[in-house]
């Protein structure tokens, strides 16, 4: 029941990241690694900042990263080798796969010794660099993340611009980029202007080849994604799961509210994406907009339990619904599907998403619970428990390193279709154990 | 799929992403022997196969249509003005041919098939598509590679029109020099003055990439599927699973075991796998009890795919045909007409099945040698992307039980040498039956059936 996946690669893959500060490479970082989590590929960051904040607690000024303060080096240095340390053990005893170090790694000889560690030991390497000379880039990456840097906890905003700026040419005398010549016999991707351009060299393998796919459909343009379900549904009405039936009185009220409030948000160039199932449907015409049908995003197929009642399920299927509460991520009901199952079909849909500006996505519980997990970091234990009640609109806009959330309850009733998990999994469980948390129904 | 026109009586109407709101010009870059060819047939055989009505439009081709008789490679020196002024006039009635396809054929893509080694011919190119409103992604191949090259003529340009009445060597030197005539006015894509156009350049035959301006989401696809193919030599083997119980009743669907044959099958292409030496074999099947069983037999580790599972028939799982024209008469008739379209009630169609089975293609493109034990309506949608199958025929392609179908890809196409390991099984393909309207009698649905117990 619960099989296992393709493997995305079958040695540990080192990421490191190349460029100067404020060139976008922790944003990129944290990015990747959320959507390798997501597709199931277990990542982690390793920040070079963070290390280096820990053994240096009070940050002076941009002195520190003068290339002739030795005192300051030894330290950066030391901190590396931690970081590489860690990343070692994240590989051997913590079962990752990916590991991504977030420094500047701007000179030949230190992408040197990393190259040589992950030879040393098996890992393979693959470079991001991320290659920018717009001021205005720079000024707005530095305005958004770097001013609220616990480095400029005690700076007023102009001293720290400055100082940054400071720090940056520190960096500019020994940076030495990667080159399509020299480099060659490496495996990476050159980023250019936040990616008008990219070079793409020696690409090793099927993790590499995501990586850089994923890479190239991701933007910063400014825009919101916003998430809802379906207006209540009949079956909704029932405590039904699944089946593909027409909206309730109080749904249809859902969809005309939804409109209103897509025409008051005033969204420049909205795209609606729907799946192939009424209920969603139903929803996306009251906007009076054309809409894209989406299958994949069709709600979780509950297989030998579609249309049924918990209750009924726990009289007809009580080992199943014993066994769905111990792992409800990878479990999959019998002759349908899986969270799991789920986030791998949703992939798509993620990547067009990040290729698009402003998208309401009018979809299903367990399928919101996947898209909201993605963009915003949640593990597979806490996915399909993610509360995504009916008749509430999700507005993620993406800031800084991660997503704002707005949550608009548009204030027509509906039931409660979210079951937490029981206290009691155990298949030895008795009926009532099992149905404690069942929300109402008729 | 090309040919396949949406069927007005088919209650699915599925509108799907749009993949561009308006036609797109792939337009080919590179000296002669570089693989544009190559790319362009393969980009338009993927393409169409995802249902992006794709053609290919190779400007050699109608410089054949019009120098009847090719003579030598004098023809295509720069300073010929006669072959100058007709190679123009070819590209121009390639382009005006494009022109047609995109406009009033409801093509999406034309691929652009020339050498196009000229700023100035570019420049052409991008008014015409300019005035048409077409997109524009130039896709060149930069090799410098002698044994790539060398390799490439006697694989491709060795059986051309142009040289059936020269032997080898003579068709060597001629192509060599054909080349020399179009390198002095070589004008490659240039990071910084063609930093305004989209384009991928593929150096070395994919080791190395860049990337300009890529603006919408087919051109993002193509990216990624060009930097997922290669040419290394290698064999894709596809079969079904030994023979299952559920076939020996004649019964679609479900999750059953192996039949005793089933079992015998799997012996046997263990051996026959065994026998053929395959150099780092990938051995790939569904998440079906009857694909892991025959993997199982071959004795070497192989991973699952739910994407490989067979079309879920929905309603009708697990039913014979007799008994799917018993409850369902009207499906069973609308499956008829239009079979690659056609969604089983609370299943699936053919059409989704390729949508879930792109990213196995996408990963057949990366690997080598790899066996995939899969289904029949799985099976069928493979090989049609590799034989180029149009939507129509796609769904009664045959693929027989117990028979291994071994591809090769060989010059511009693909070879395919069919091994039957003689171990009897049921005949599970049902022809299309010649009444399928819907008033039909229920004999006449089910003439074709193959028979069963």
């Amino acid at each position: 029941r619960f099989t296992s996946r393709p493997q995305f690669t079958n040695c540990p893959t080192m990421i490191v990241m190349v460029g100067l500060p404020a060139r976008g490479k922790t944003y990129i970082s944290k990015k990747l690694t959320r959507y390798l989590n997501w597709i199931g590929v277990p990542t982690q960051v390793f920040n070079l900042g963070q290390y280096r904040r820990e053994v240096v607690q009070t940050y002076k000024n941009y002195e520190f990263f003068r290339p002739d303060n030795e005192e300051a080096m030894k330290i950066r240095r030391s901190c590396a080798s931690n970081a590489l340390k860690d990343i070692a053990n994240y590989f051997t005893k913590e079962q990752g796969q990916v590991a991504v170090f977030d420094a500047t790694n701007t000179t030949r000889e230190r992408r040197g010794a990393i190259i040589s560690f992950a030879k040393e030991k098996g890992y393979k390497v693959f470079f991001i660099e991320s290659v920018c000379d717009d001021p205005e880039i720079i000024e707005a990456n530095i305005m958004q993340v770097k001013l609220s840097s616990p480095d400029y906890e005690n700076y007023d905003k102009e001293e720290a611009l400055v100082d940054f700026l400071k720090r940056i040419d520190c960096y500019k005398m020994s940076y030495v980029p990667l080159d399509e010549e020299k480099d060659r016999h490496l495996s990476f991707i050159k980023i250019f202007n936040v990616g008008s351009r990219y070079l793409v060299n020696r690409v090793q393998d099927h993790i590499q080849s995501r990586i850089v796919y994923y890479l190239m459909n991701i933007h910063v343009t400014p825009r919101s994604i916003y998430l809802s379900r379906h207006g209540e549904s009949e079956l909704n009405l029932l405590g039904r799961i699944g089946g593909d039936t027409g909206l309730s009185s109080q749904g249809q009220k859902y969809a005309k509210a939804l409109a209103e409030f897509i025409r008051g948000q005033s969204i420049k160039d909205l795209k609606v994406w729907t799946s192939h199932m009424k209920r969603t449907i139903q929803t996306a015409e009251a906007l009076g907009v054309p809409y894209e049908q989406w299958k994949a995003l069709n709600e979780i197929d509950a297989g030998v339990c579609e249309e049924m009642t918990y209750e009924e399920i726990q009289a007809t299927h009580p080992e199943e619904f014993a066994l769905r509460d111990q792992d409800k991520y990878r479990y999959r009901y019998p002759k349908g599907e899986s969270y799991e199952d789920l986030v791998h079909r949703l992939e798509p849909v993620i990547m067009e998403l990040e290729r698009q500006e402003n998208v309401l996505v009018i979809c299903h519980q367990a399928v919101m619970r996947c898209l909201l997990a993605y963009f915003l970091d949640k593990s597979a234990d806490d996915l399909p428990y993610l509360k995504c009640p009916l008749h509430t609109v999700l507005k993620l806009t993406p800031l800084a390193y991660g997503c704002k959330v707005e949550s608009f309850y548009l204030n027509i009733q509906a039931v409660n279709t979210h079951r937490d998990r029981p206290t009691n999994v155990n298949v030895a469980r008795k009926p009532e154990e099992a149905l404690q948390t069942v929300p109402e129904h008729l | 799929m090309r040919g396949a026109d949406r069927s007005k009586n088919t209650q699915n109407l599925d509108k799907r992403v749009c993949m561009t709101n308006c036609p797109t010009l792939i337009v080919t870059v590179g000296l002669p022997a570089r693989g544009k060819t190559y790319i362009s047939k393969k980009l338009t055989r993927y393409l169409n196969w995802i249902d992006v009505p794709t053609k290919e439009f190779n400007v050699g081709q109608y410089r054949r249509e019009c120098v009847k008789i090719y003579k030598s490679f004098e023809f295509f020196r720069p300073d010929n003005e006669e072959g100058l002024k007709i190679r123009k006039q070819c590209a121009l009635a390639a382009l005006n041919d494009v022109r047609q396809f995109l406009t009033d054929e409801g093509g999406q893509v034309a691929v652009f098939d020339a050498t196009n080694t000229t700023r100035e011919r570019r420049e052409t190119i991008l008014r015409f598509a300019e005035q048409n409103g077409f997109k524009v992604f130039f896709v060149e191949s930069v090799c410098e590679d002698p044994d790539v090259i060398a390799e490439n003529i006697v694989q491709v340009k060795l059986g051309s029109p142009d040289y059936t009445h020269c032997n080898t060597e003579e068709a060597v030197a001629d192509f060599m020099k054909r080349i020399k005539c179009y390198e002095n006015s070589y004008q490659p894509l240039d990071e910084e003055l063609d930093r305004d156009l989209s384009f991928i350049k593929i150096i070395d035959v994919g080791r190395r990439y860049l990337v300009n301006r890529v603006q919408d989401h087919i051109q993002s696809r193509i990216v990624y599927y060009l930097m997922n193919i290669h040419i290394t030599p290698r064999s894709i083997y596809l079969c079904r699973h030994g023979e299952s119980d559920l076939n020996i009743k004649g019964r679609i669907g479900g999750d059953s075991g192996l039949s005793a044959r089933g079992k015998e099958f799997a012996k046997s292409l263990g051996q026959f796998i065994q026998s053929q030496n395959i150099h780092d074999l990938k051995v790939w099947t569904s998440q079906m009890k009857r694909t892991i069983q025959t993997a199982e037999a071959v004795g070497v580790p192989y991973e699952q795919w739910k994407a490989l599972n067979e079309i879920d028939a929905g309603v009708c799982e697990e039913l014979t045909y007799e008994e799917i024209q018993q409850r369902y008469p009207l499906e069973f008739a609308l499956r008829d007409q239009d079979k690659y379209r056609y969604r089983y009630p609370k299943g699936e169609s053919y059409e989704d099945l390729v949508q879930r089975l792109e990213p196995v293609i996408m990963e057949l493109e990366r690997q080598e040698n790899v066996l995939v034990i899969c289904h029949q309506a799985v099976m069928r949608c493979l090989l049609a992307y590799f034989l180029d199958k149009t939507a129509e025929e796609l769904p009664y392609l045959k693929c027989p039980l117990h028979t291994v179908l071994k591809l090769t890809p060989m010059a511009y196409g693909c070879k395919v040498e069919s091994v039957c390991l003689n171990v009897d099984a049921v005949n599970t393909h049902r022809d299309r039956p010649s009444n399928i309207d819907v008033s039909r009698l229920p004999e006449e649905a089910l003439l074709t059936v193959p028979d069963h117990h």
